[in-house]
This record gives C-alpha cells, structure tokens and sequence, in this order.
C-alpha cells in the first residue's frame, strides 16, 4: 500500500515523548487559519512512498529513538489516509516502535477506529473551544471533534491535548476554562499543551501566491504562554 | 642515582598509599590507572565553584586576551631568542597567586619563534605581525639546515607541482607535524631521572645490534631524547622544582605532568600539540590527598582549573597562509575524557567531572580541546553533564570509545581532532589531505588542472562527448587515483625522513617508549562533493562545457539524483567506496620506517581554501565555493533531518579510515526539545544512537545562526563565542570572515 507524503523529518524532538521519526502525509480537508503546512493541503501533492519504503528508513535511524521515542505520523491530515497509516502502524507494532498520531480528529469512520487500535498515543490538536470559530477558523464542526475525543476515550487511547495560542482569537479565560473541562473530563487525556502561534510559515504563502488568512494577528511570544500554563492544570511543560 | 631495581623501595614516600602493580616494575602509566582509579557513576553535584583566587587570576588572563584581540591576534613577538626548553627566564602572570607555574617564553602569551621547522615561514610569520625576526637569529640559522630545507633538497618537480597546484596541501613540510603525544604523566609518576636511566639502558640495548641505517638513528634520537630530558629539569629548575623524582601530592602531579607538556611545546611547534588523557590520572592524586586530609574539593577544582588556564595561554607564531588551512589559532590541546576499560568499567571519575567543570569556571573556551570517548556503557548522569555542556557552550566533541577501544585499548588519546593513539606507544606521521574533487576533475581532463592551466600525472584527452559516462569516469580515476596514492605516500616519505633528520621531537618522544609504534596519517578532502558529483554523473544527466581548448570547465547537470546525507544507499555507498578504494591504494605503497598506513576525513578549515583552488563539479558546486567539512554532507542538501545525515556518515567505515572521520553538527536549540531537561535527554538519546551505529566522531553545537550572523556583524560583542568547526573548537572570532561565512551557511537543523 502506497502513501502520499511531504516530508520526512528523522529528528523530531517536539511532536510527541523522546525523539521520533516524523512523517509528514500529504492531504488535509481543513483550512486552518494559522496553518504551518499549506503545502500538505493537496491530496495529490507530494512523494509516494510503501510501508515498506517508510519502515525501512525507520528501522535505519531506530537506535536513536531511544526507550521514549518512535514514530509519529503527521500532515496534513493522516486520518484521510488511514488505512495506510493502520498498516504502518501495525508493522511498528510488531517490531516494537511506540506509535503516536498527530491528528486534528476530524474524521470518523471505520478505518479512523482500526487506525486508533494500533495508536500508543494520540496527539489532538482542540484548535478552538467553541463551535462558531470552529466552523469560522478551521472549517469544520467543533462537534465532529468531540466525537473523536468520546472515541479516543471509549478506546482508551492516551491522548494529549494540544492547542496553538493566537492572541486576539483564542487567549481569554473562557477559552482555557473549556479547554480544562474537556482535559478534565477524560481519563486518558493526560497532558494539555499550549504552542505559540509562530508566522515563520508566511514565506510558504507567499511562495504558493496564497494569503496567510492569519497574517492579521500578531505572534505569540513565550511569555502569554507562560501566564497560561499555571491555568491549565494538565499542562506539564 | 644507582638503579634500584626495586622501584616501590625507591620510591617508597612517592608512592606511599597507591595499590601496587605492574607499574611498580617498570613504565608502565596504563597499569597505574587500572589499578588505582576510583570510578564515579554519580553526577555534578559535589563540584566547586571558581575562588577568588581563581577569579581573580582569570580576570587577568581575560584581560590579556582582549589586549591580544586588539592587537590583531598576537600579544606580542620574542624576535631575539629562538624557542627552546632553556632559553627564557621563568615568567608569570601572578606569581604570589599562581598554582601551577610555566610560560612558553619570557611573558603570558608572548610568541616564540621556532624556525626549525623551516625560517621562512618564522621570517614571515614575524612580517605578518609587523615584527622582525632579528639578525642574530637570521644568521644563526643561516648555516643550520631546517626541516623545510631538507625537503625541498628532495622534493621532485611533481611533488612540488601537486602542492602548487593544490591537490596535495597542507603538507607539513615548513612547520612541525605534530599530533605527536608524549606521555607527560610520566614525568610526575617516575620523576626525569628514571625514564633517564631507562632510556640509557635502551640505547645500550640498541648499540648491541648490527649498526645499520635504523640502527644508527635510532641510537642517535635516544642521546637526543636524554639530552632533553635533562634540559627539561633545568627548566623547571628555573621556576624553582626539582622534577627529578616522582610527584609528591596532586600539585606536584599536575605541576610535573605540566612542565612536561610546556617543555614539548617550547621545542616544538607542530600544528596539534595534543595533551592525552590526564583527569582519571590526576584524580587518583586528588583522592590520596583527600585521604591524607591534606587537599579539599575546592582545592582540587582550584588545581585544574589552573592548570587549564595554563593551557589556554599557550600560543605558537604562525603565518596568515597557515591560518587559512588551520584557522583560529588552534593548539589542539586535546584532552580525552572518559571512555571504558578493556574489563568494561567506565574510566569516569570525579577527575573527569573537574576537568569539564573549568568550562563553567573559567568560561566556555575552545581549548583545551575536550573530547568525551563516548561510550553506551559511560554512567547516565555523565552523559547528560557532557549533553548540558555542549547545549551550554559548544566547546566539546564527541568520539566512539566503543568503536576505537578494539584497536587502540583503553589508554589511548586523540592528538588533534580524531586521531586516536595508545599514549606513548604509538605516534604517527601527519600528512595532511589530498583534494578530492580535484583528483576527479584532473581525471576528466587528462591529467589538466582547469584553475591553473597546469599539466600533471598521466597525460590523456580530456573525455568526449555530450553526457559524462558513471564507468567511464571510474575507470579514469582508477588511474589517476593510482598516480595520486604513489606520489602522495611518496611526498610523505620525504617530509618525515627530512622532519626526524632535522626537527626530531626529542622531548616528545622521550616520553614514549623506545620501540614505538608508527602510523602515516593520509587524508582527504571534499569526500560529499566528490559522492554527489559521481552520483550526479550516475544518476542524473551531466553535461560537460568546454573551453576553447576542448577542457571540460564546468557542467550542465539535469534532473535529480541522491545526494549523501539523506541516508540514501545509492550514494552512501559511493562514499564508502570511495575512501575504501583510496585506503586500499595508499597502503599498496611503503612507507618511511614501515609505518602504517591511515586514512581521516577532516579538513580543519581547510575547506574553505580547497574549494577556492578546485573548479565546478558536477554535483552543482561552482568553482571556488568551499566544501563541505571533513565528511560531512554538502550544506543544506540533507532534506530528511538530523537522523538521516547521521546515518550517512556512520556508514563510512572507520576500517578503511583509521585516522579518523569527522562530523560536525549544528542544531537549533528548539528542534532539539521544548525545555532543558528535554534537549538533555534528547541529545543523549542522538549521541547514543550515532554511536550505537559504529560511527566515529561527532562535533555538536547547539546555537541559533541568527547567534553567528550577529556575531559576525559585531564581533566585539561576542569575544567568548566558542563554536566547533572540524575536530576543534574556535572562537568565532578569530577565524577569517571568509570562514565564518562558511561556518554560517552550513546546515543548521531545525523544526520542520
């Protein structure tokens, strides 16, 4: 079975525990306002690769992944390529490698549930914390995304939460106390993370001649993070 | 003093409170450690912070490296008096505050001029400077053949074509060799008058045999090595010791082990003048002081700390071209800190912890050059102090003590960057590197070098055609490899006979044993640039463009093809051939007193200058950028991170590259990890990974390159920036601004 990708990153220290193989699919049906990756948004964009080209250059780099590390799959959107990433993450499973999917949990179906029965870990990004910026900002229903979040719990999957601050949009007290109770309110969520919103990806609009629909918003600088943090009570870092 | 063959008798109140051993027998440091070093799996915690004392002297040194800086890079010239173990007065910085004593000449960081080696490159050095060297040196050397004379009475009308042409550089034929290491422990172990009495009795051995050639000469370097041994206590007579007898206390230790180093670099000054592996030697003197209640902690750190001030402030007067292939005025005060014995316990001690600790201390310094031997079985909080050291100051290197431990044992060191060798046993004949990239473009022009216009090797056309051909291009640098490996071991050959005949490192080699084991130290450079170029030429289409004259100038190259760093086969296994097929040629040729052959990739900065002096090639290089360091992959041509290119170079096989293959590696803070504790952990996870792999070497800076642009902007403002470059350190600003150019376009890796 074939992926389509767009980058394969061996060292990546910041999507998930410990260092980690990351591969970036290609595809993703939203249309974040702040998105890093516009490049990944094209289904048909990119390279091609087997589970067996992927795992093979996996295998290669696995004694630098530690006791902590392993392999994180992420877009794009890898939940449209879900049966790929399944048989993927299966043949981690049989050699051992720890499992992590990083996912805005958009989609639901059949295939999404034999993906997240092979996921160690479960990244969600919660963009927002309300409906009418869902649908305004990201371009889907803040509900499709609970219903992720009720599966993940149903199937016990450990999951963090993540959530990228942009001041002016999503930084207010409302915003973190939704955000608490969701984190709250499932078991297997056991980490809530804050990442500020960065702009260094203004250059990849420009090239593909396309706005940067959050241009308008300032970045995030370390210290707003550092003031929410103590808020959010699953926040560990 | 009559020879007790009872050592431990002899030196009973040196002695006293060591286990004893082999080494009671005869010299014999190794046992001395195995048998008394403390391991320590513990971490940081029980180090000491600066005193006064210490802060204040250091104040002072600091002081004299901004006048120096100001000055253009050298404090000051001694003109008048040549450079030797005797021939300065002992001089100071602070002499009521100074713990461990010793200058090079008569005043800190005042530069010596050492014209054996050859007195052009003295006369220019001093011009250099705006100095003269003076008329009674001039006429002393006058009628004294120097190293560099001696050569240049041999060289052929190729070897001298192949150094202008630059495809052989860096040749030590003007300049000392170096990356000689000399047992300095044993001076405070033994004391001068034994390894003296050895040393007699050895020569009286030699004498026995047929008086041929060897024979001769070998009975003539051991009158010199006692000359010197004897002028080295002298020296330290100057200051006030009497080193003829063991060390009595840890000061004495470091005190000893000291004048023996500065005795070697008064004689010498050869490009790397490496230091060993003293911290496990040292601690073992520190824990019998503390045991006889007569040293503290602090006291101990105060001792090192000083000793390493010592350290820093050694210089040697060099030429501006010289510093165009060495930049930054290296000394490659190597030290090699930890690694395991051959029985697998891991050689950390607290020694290993004080040594490190100076970089805090004192401030982040790229010398002494600290080289942690790596190893999978080094203690846990070890590995995460060296991982914050390098994330704190980008001053420390990497080295596979796994991988060298089965070659070299477990009392080696690494003279300059990545040259391991059993102290005082081995020694090797530095040869600095041959270019590549030009051997391939010699070869695709018949034997025409495209920058000079010159003509060298075997003559043939230059090749036809519309697409350069991969096997035809192989099978012509079969030839020309062929041509290459016999001149190159053959310019070697001429350069050490000349360097022991008329510049013999006596102090040095007094301190190894007698029946010394040589290698002969080849290199290469631009080994990424020539693995993508033929991979260019096998998998992409290279299209050659031709001057007038039908030579190939440059060329078209259309589509894709695997660039190495990418941890792609296709062209990883190019690399390994190439330096497999280089090694397996050089050794087809013999060498100057049978030594054996060794291969590096490590370019120090030498990059820079050898793609200057090599035209385009056919990996999309222009004529004259610079190559990529040592073995490293081009920059920013790794587009898979930091893992992949490791995997690269760790499949470079240090079998066929016994010398060393260097690897330097820049990563932003960020993609290392979101907090400290993480890129602790993180890169300890990559060190072990790398290792893990059989790699060799492994230079870690983590820093921003906005950090570099700025400093090279405003140099003033950054005048402690340490940042690794090939197998050393440098601070940022004293390397040329076309290095830090270089430095700065390398590949940083980042968050994707």
């Amino acid at each position: 079975m074939e992926c389509r990708y767009s980058a394969i990153q061996t060292l990546g220290t910041l999507d998930g525990p410990g260092v980690r193989f990351v591969l970036f699919l290609q595809g993703c049906p939203l249309h974040c306002g702040y998105c890093h990756n516009p490049e990944t948004r094209d289904a048909n964009g990119g390279d091609t690769a087997t589970v067996r080209d992927i795992m093979q250059r996996l295998l290669r780099c696995r004694s630098y992944y530690g006791k902590d590390g392993g392999i994180t799959v992420s877009g794009g959107e890898p939940l449209m390529q879900a049966k790929f990433v399944t048989e993927l993450f299966s043949e981690c499973k049989r050699q051992g490698i720890n499992t992590c999917l990083d996912t805005s949990g958009c989609i639901m179906n059949d295939d999404v549930t034999e993906l997240l029965k092979v996921t160690d870990l479960c990244m969600l990004d919660i963009k927002m914390t309300n409906d009418e910026d869902y649908r305004k900002h990201i371009g889907c229903s803040f509900d499709a995304l609970m219903k992720f979040l009720d599966k993940l719990s149903e199937m016990n999957v450990r999951t963090w939460i993540r959530q990228v601050t942009v001041c002016g949009v999503n930084d207010d007290d409302v915003n973190i106390a939704r955000l608490n109770d969701i984190a709250n309110k499932y078991d297997n969520v056991t980490l809530a993370e804050l990442l500020p919103f960065r702009k260094l990806c203004k250059t990849k609009y420009d090239d593909m001649g396309i706005e940067f629909p959050f241009d308008c918003y300032p970045e995030t600088a370390q210290d707003v993070i550092e003031e929410l943090k103590p808020k959010l009570e699953k926040f560990k870092f | 003093m009559e020879n007790t063959t009872n050592l431990s008798v002899r030196f009973k109140e040196y002695w006293d409170g060591f286990k004893p051993g082999a080494w009671q027998e005869g010299i014999n440091t190794r046992d001395f450690i195995m048998t008394n070093f403390t391991p320590y799996s513990g971490g940081p915690e029980f180090l000491c912070d600066p005193t006064e004392r210490t802060k204040a002297l250091n104040a002072k040194l600091n002081e004299l490296f901004k006048k120096e800086r100001e000055n253009g890079g050298v404090l000051d010239i001694n003109t008048e008096v040549v450079s030797s173990l005797c021939n300065y007065p002992a001089a100071y910085l602070d002499k009521e505050n100074e713990l461990i004593v010793g200058y090079q000449t008569d005043a800190p960081l005042r530069r010596g001029v050492n014209p054996f080696g050859g007195i052009r490159m003295a006369r220019g050095a001093c011009e250099a400077y705006g100095y003269k060297l003076s008329q009674s040196v001039e006429e002393h050397f006058e009628y004294r053949t120097t190293h560099n004379d001696g050569v240049f009475r041999v060289y052929t009308d190729e070897m001298k074509l192949a150094r202008h042409i630059g495809i052989i550089t860096g040749l030590p034929d003007a300049y000392g060799r170096g990356r000689i290491i000399g047992d300095y422990r044993r001076v405070a172990l033994y004391g001068v008058d034994y390894l003296i009495e050895q040393k007699k009795l050895d020569k009286k051995k030699v004498g026995e045999n047929i008086m041929d050639v060897d024979t001769i000469r070998l009975s003539e370097e051991l009158f010199q090595q006692i000359n010197f041994l004897g002028k080295m206590k002298e020296m330290a007579a100057m200051y006030g010791y009497d080193i003829s007898m063991p060390a009595k206390n840890t000061r004495e230790a470091i005190q000893w082990t000291y004048f023996a180093y500065l005795a070697s670099i008064k004689e010498q000054n050869g490009a790397a003048m490496s230091l060993g592996r003293t911290s496990t030697f040292f601690d073992i003197y520190v824990n019998r002081d503390m045991e006889r209640g007569i040293l503290t902690e602090e006291q101990a750190q105060e001792l090192i700390d000083d000793f390493v001030m010592k350290l820093r402030s050694a210089r040697h007067l060099r030429t501006p071209e010289y510093n165009e292939l060495f930049g930054g005025d290296p000394m490659w005060i190597t030290e090699s800190v930890g690694g395991v014995n051959n029985s697998g316990v891991p050689m950390v001690t607290k020694g290993s912890y004080r040594m490190l600790n100076t970089l805090y201390n004192l401030g982040s310094s790229p010398e002494p050059n600290l080289t942690i031997l790596w190893s999978e079985r080094l203690p846990e909080p070890f590995k995460k102090f060296c991982a914050k050291l390098s994330i704190d100051t980008d001053s420390i290197q990497y080295e596979n003590d796994d991988l060298m431990r089965m070659e070299y044992g477990d009392d080696y060191a690494i003279a300059c960057c990545v040259s391991a060798m059993k102290v005082g046993k081995q020694m090797q004949f530095f040869g600095a590197r041959f270019n590549l990239p030009k051997l391939l473009l010699l070869a695709i022009n018949g034997g025409y070098d495209n920058v000079t216009g010159m003509k060298i090797g075997p003559q043939m056309e230059p090749l036809q055609g519309d697409k350069l051909d991969y096997y035809e291009v192989r099978g012509r640098l079969d030839v020309y490899r062929e041509w290459l490996c016999k001149l190159y071991v053959n310019t070697m050959n001429v350069i050490h006979y000349m360097h022991d005949k008329y510049a013999y490192e006596k102090t040095q080699m007094a301190l190894h044993d007698t029946d010394v084991d040589r290698m002969m130290a080849f290199g290469i450079a631009g080994l990424s640039v020539m693995a993508d170029s033929l991979s260019a030429i096998k998998y992409a289409d290279v299209k050659p463009i031709r001057d007038e004259n039908g030579y190939i100038i440059d060329f078209d190259t259309k589509g894709d093809f695997p660039k190495f760093g990418n941890d792609d086969n296709r062209v990883d296994k190019i690399a390994q051939n190439i330096i497999q097929r280089v090694s397996t040629e050089l050794r087809k040729n013999p060498t100057y007193r049978n030594a054996r052959h060794t291969l590096s990739a490590l370019t120090i900065t030498s990059n820079v200058v050898y793609g200057k002096k090599t035209g385009s090639t056919p990996d999309g290089r222009k004529k004259g950028e610079p190559f990529a360091p040592g073995a490293n992959p081009m920059h920013n041509r790794e587009t898979n991170g930091a893992i992949a290119s490791l995997n690269s170079v760790s499949k470079l096989q240090y079998d066929y590259c016994r010398d060393g293959i260097s690897n330097t590696f820049s990563i932003v803070p960020d993609a290392l990890g979101k907090t400290d504790e993480q890129r602790v952990a993180n890169l300890v996870t990559v060190l072990d990974g790398y290792f893990s792999n059989y790699a060799h070497h492994l230079n870690v800076n983590v820093l921003n390159k906005e950090t570099l642009i700025e400093a090279y902007e405003n140099p003033e403002a950054y005048p402690n920036l340490t940042i690794r470059v090939s197998g050393y350190a440098v601070n940022f600003h004293k390397l040329t601004k076309e290095q830090q150019r270089e430095v700065i376009s390398r590949t940083f890796h980042t968050v994707m």
